[in-house]
């Protein structure tokens, strides 16, 4: 039957089991819009900048493991989806993002908000499309999220002129996708496994470095069995926390720039390394040439240009993280390294990481380790960007799947707030905490509006010490403490969450936190807290830039000593 | 120096802007690309690009990868080591004087090029061959002066009758156990 643009879009999206999308509308694609109410399977939530829309949208594809769907007008709208369409892009994650492009006859002639997205997005997409014709549209939707979530995810753009969405065409939901140049190998290569079985049965000193391809591909029982059956520890890289348990015996913690110390000597000490769903980025290796020095690398990923790009592999495996798995789990003998567990014990006791010293000033750590506390380790957290995401990831313990959620790859600041209102939407029924730095929230704070329109109870909480803390702690230990532009002021963000209609609090003092953090929790709605902590606090354990993961500058404070009465630690990250 | 150069074949879908998706690829990852030669390809709606790299400055494997990567790129293959057959194909304008003009084609003659224009002050000359031919050529003409020179860059094919880059259009049956996509 003949259908408009817009109408064949939308349809594609029902067929796809969109539910819902986020976004901003304009000149370009309001006839798309127009087409909305015909389709109340879609739910739309309007945000107040693209940029947004595409985080919501990123964050939504990272809670609910669907394709998330953002929609922005030409020109500007589609710019501004920009730094959110390369944040999916850096981290993998599964996003359509459509935007609407001046007509036909208009293209290439600068034309009133023209702007060549495709061409802008060349780099940053997995793929994207220009569709001329309203008879391509509904096979390259079926392409578009085909490509986005399958093989390694990430964002797919499509640009569709004005007149495109109104010109009719039959309305035809192809059954498969033609990609001949497009065949994930999701099958591990028998041999390779082999190899690969042969030397995790013969190590001393095996270990475990899981990433985000783990929470992708849902290997979280393959993996356990992986290290359950042979006994060997696990460490994550930031974005793979939430792959395996943190209060796990075999868990030992997160690797890298800011891991623990701990784990840093035990990867370097490793003779076997299984690097499962991990692309050996900088921040986890540190100095390449000084990484894991005697250690054999058995690299699993699905991408297969990630094997060998940064670090020399011995075994490499092309497939699916948990159907290779699943084969290999099948070759592996129980073992048990008592001498290697013993060793890492030591480390793990002579570098402690996770004691928050006595201090009158409050701490962000132990905000969040209040934050741990109170919401029992089952909440989702969502982070900013820098020294408040680092705290998030070091004293808040994910046991449970796919629990934290951060941008990675671009380190992106303002990510946090949209994000998690992706992720309430996609977890109603899930608290979701949004921890975030002073200088993070002020980029996107905007879309508090959203929270309070969308009616959406996301716990927002600010790690303010008026300063960009992360550059601020380069600046002190690497450029002679000269804080350039890094103090910041902001608004009273109590009055400003007041403006938005959303309750709020601020907190000064150790003993107000936990009674804050409840009465957040007993509201049923959104609610934000404003944290005034210590203005100088440095994120430790440290690798320096340029350092090998040996070279670590650990809390410096010799006074550090355990807050053991309030804290409730689980046993393996003492 | 022809021992550095890898040359990988890549066959392409004939889209508009495919060329500028790979060229945009080889800028971004700062690849050292000596030469790209695209053209028809046996099987429709194909293009078959011809790259060479310098495998000194560059991981050959790691361009391998990235075009693979790319969607519209349907197949790639290094072809580099004797069992290739490589030619590229050079206009050269050079300047010839009613002195000069018999002593070029004589030269042309040897490497059995051609010249395929003549005016009052200078002769262009056609010549096919690999690129130390070309190479050898251009360095015996520039004594003369070279007003213009337009070289299409290499172009590539296996010897015997084996296709690294063999396509099928149809539907093929499967290989092996038919993999399910991972939704």
């Amino acid at each position: 039957m003949k259908m408009t643009g817009g109408q064949i879009i939308c349809e594609s999206l029902v067929r796809e089991g969109v539910e819902v999308i986020f976004g901003i509308l304009g000149g370009a694609i309001l006839p798309l819009y127009d087409t909305l109410p015909q389709y109340p399977q879609l739910r739309h939530v309007l945000v107040r900048h693209e940029q947004c829309a595409a985080h919501a949208a990123d964050g939504y594809a990272r809670a609910t493991g669907k394709v998330g769907v953002c929609f922005a007008t030409s020109g500007p709208g589609a710019t501004n989806l920009v730094t959110g369409i390369a944040n999916a892009h850096l981290d993998s994650s599964p996003i359509v993002a459509i935007t609407g492009q001046v007509a036909r006859p208009f293209i290439g002639k600068d034309a009133f908000q023209e702007v060549d997205i495709t061409g802008i997005t060349l780099p940053i997409t997995k793929h994207n499309y220009l569709v001329l014709d309203a008879g391509s549209l509904a096979r390259t939707v079926k392409e578009a999220f085909y490509l986005a979530r399958t093989g390694r995810p990430g964002p797919v753009l499509i640009d569709v002129p004005r007149d495109v969405f109104i010109e009719e065409a039959e309305f035809h939901y192809p059954a498969k996708v033609e990609l001949p140049g497009y065949k994930p190998t999701l099958q591990g290569h028998p041999a390779q496994i082999k190899k690969a079985a042969k030397l995790i049965n013969e190590a001393r000193q095996p270990i475990i470095i899981a990433g985000r391809g783990v929470i992708i591909s849902g290997a979280y029982a393959e993996l356990r069995q992986l290290a359950e059956k042979a006994q060997i520890p696990v460490v994550t890289t930031l974005l793979g926390i939430g792959c395996f348990p943190e209060s796990h015996i075999l868990s030992f913690g997160m690797l890298g720039m800011h891991g623990m110390a701990y784990a840093n000597m035990a990867v370097n000490a490793a003779d076997v390394i299984i690097a499962i769903g991990m692309r050996f980025d900088d921040r986890a290796t540190g100095k390449v040439s000084g990484f894991a020095p005697d250690a054999r690398i058995i690299h699993i990923d699905i991408d297969p240009s990630e094997i060998g790009k940064n670090v020399r592999v011995d075994v490499p495996i092309v497939g699916d993280v948990r159907i290779v798995l699943k084969e290999l789990n099948k070759l592996i003998t129980p073992a048990q390294h008592v001498d290697w567990f013993r060793q890492l014990d030591d480390w793990r006791k002579e570098h402690p990481t996770m004691t928050i010293r006595d201090n009158d000033g409050l701490l962000p750590q132990f905000v969040v380790r209040k934050i741990y506390e109170v919401t029992r380790g089952e909440a989702t957290i969502v982070t900013g960007v820098g020294q408040n995401q680092m705290w998030a990831a070091q004293h808040y313990w994910y046991d449970k799947p796919n629990s934290l959620i951060s941008s990675g790859g671009l380190g992106t600041m303002g990510f946090g707030l949209p994000a998690s209102i992706g992720v309430k939407i996609g977890r109603p029924d899930n608290t979701v905490w949004c921890i975030d730095g002073d200088g993070s929230f002020q980029m996107t704070l905007h879309e508090l509006a959203t929270i309070t329109q969308e009616k959406l109870a996301v716990k927002i909480a600010i790690l303010d010490n008026g300063y960009l803390g992360m550059v601020r702690q380069w600046q002190e230990l690497f450029y002679g403490k000269r804080y350039v532009a890094t103090p910041l002021s902001g608004p009273d963000y109590v009055k400003l969450a007041d403006a938005y209609n959303i309750p709020a609090l601020r907190v000064k003092h150790r003993e107000e936190v936990v009674p804050a953090l409840e009465q957040a929790m007993a509201e049923p709605g959104p609610f934000l807290i404003d944290f005034v902590v210590e203005p100088e606090e440095n994120v430790y354990p440290m690798v320096p830039p340029g350092a090998s993961l040996t070279e670590v500058i650990e809390e410096p404070r010799p006074e550090a000593k355990a807050l053991s009465d309030s804290a409730v630690l689980p046993i393996s990250n003492i | 120096m022809a021992m550095t150069k890898h040359t990988l074949v890549a066959l392409v879908e004939d889209k508009p802007g495919v060329l500028n998706r790979i060229a945009s690829l080889f800028r971004r990852r700062g690849f050292n690309i000596e030469s790209i030669a695209v053209g028809h390809s046996e099987t429709p709606h194909l293009s078959r690009m011809t790259i060479v790299v310098d495998g000194t400055t560059t991981s050959v494997e790691q361009v391998r990868k990235q075009l693979d990567k790319v969607i519209d790129v349907v197949r790639v293959s290094e072809i580099s080591g004797d069992d290739m057959v490589n030619r590229e194909l050079a206009l050269i304008k050079v300047k010839a004087t009613s002195t000069t003009r018999s002593e070029i084609m004589q030269i042309v003659d040897i490497f059995r090029a051609n010249i395929v224009d003549v005016a009052a002050d200078s002769v262009t000359v056609e010549v096919t061959g690999d690129e130390d031919k070309i190479d050898s050529l251009f360095n015996l003409l520039r004594g003369f002066g070279v007003k213009e020179l337009a070289r299409t860059g290499r172009i590539a094919m296996t010897r015997g009758s084996s296709n690294p880059l063999q396509v099928e259009r149809e539907p093929a049956k499967p290989r092996r156990k038919r993999q399910k996509n991972v939704d």
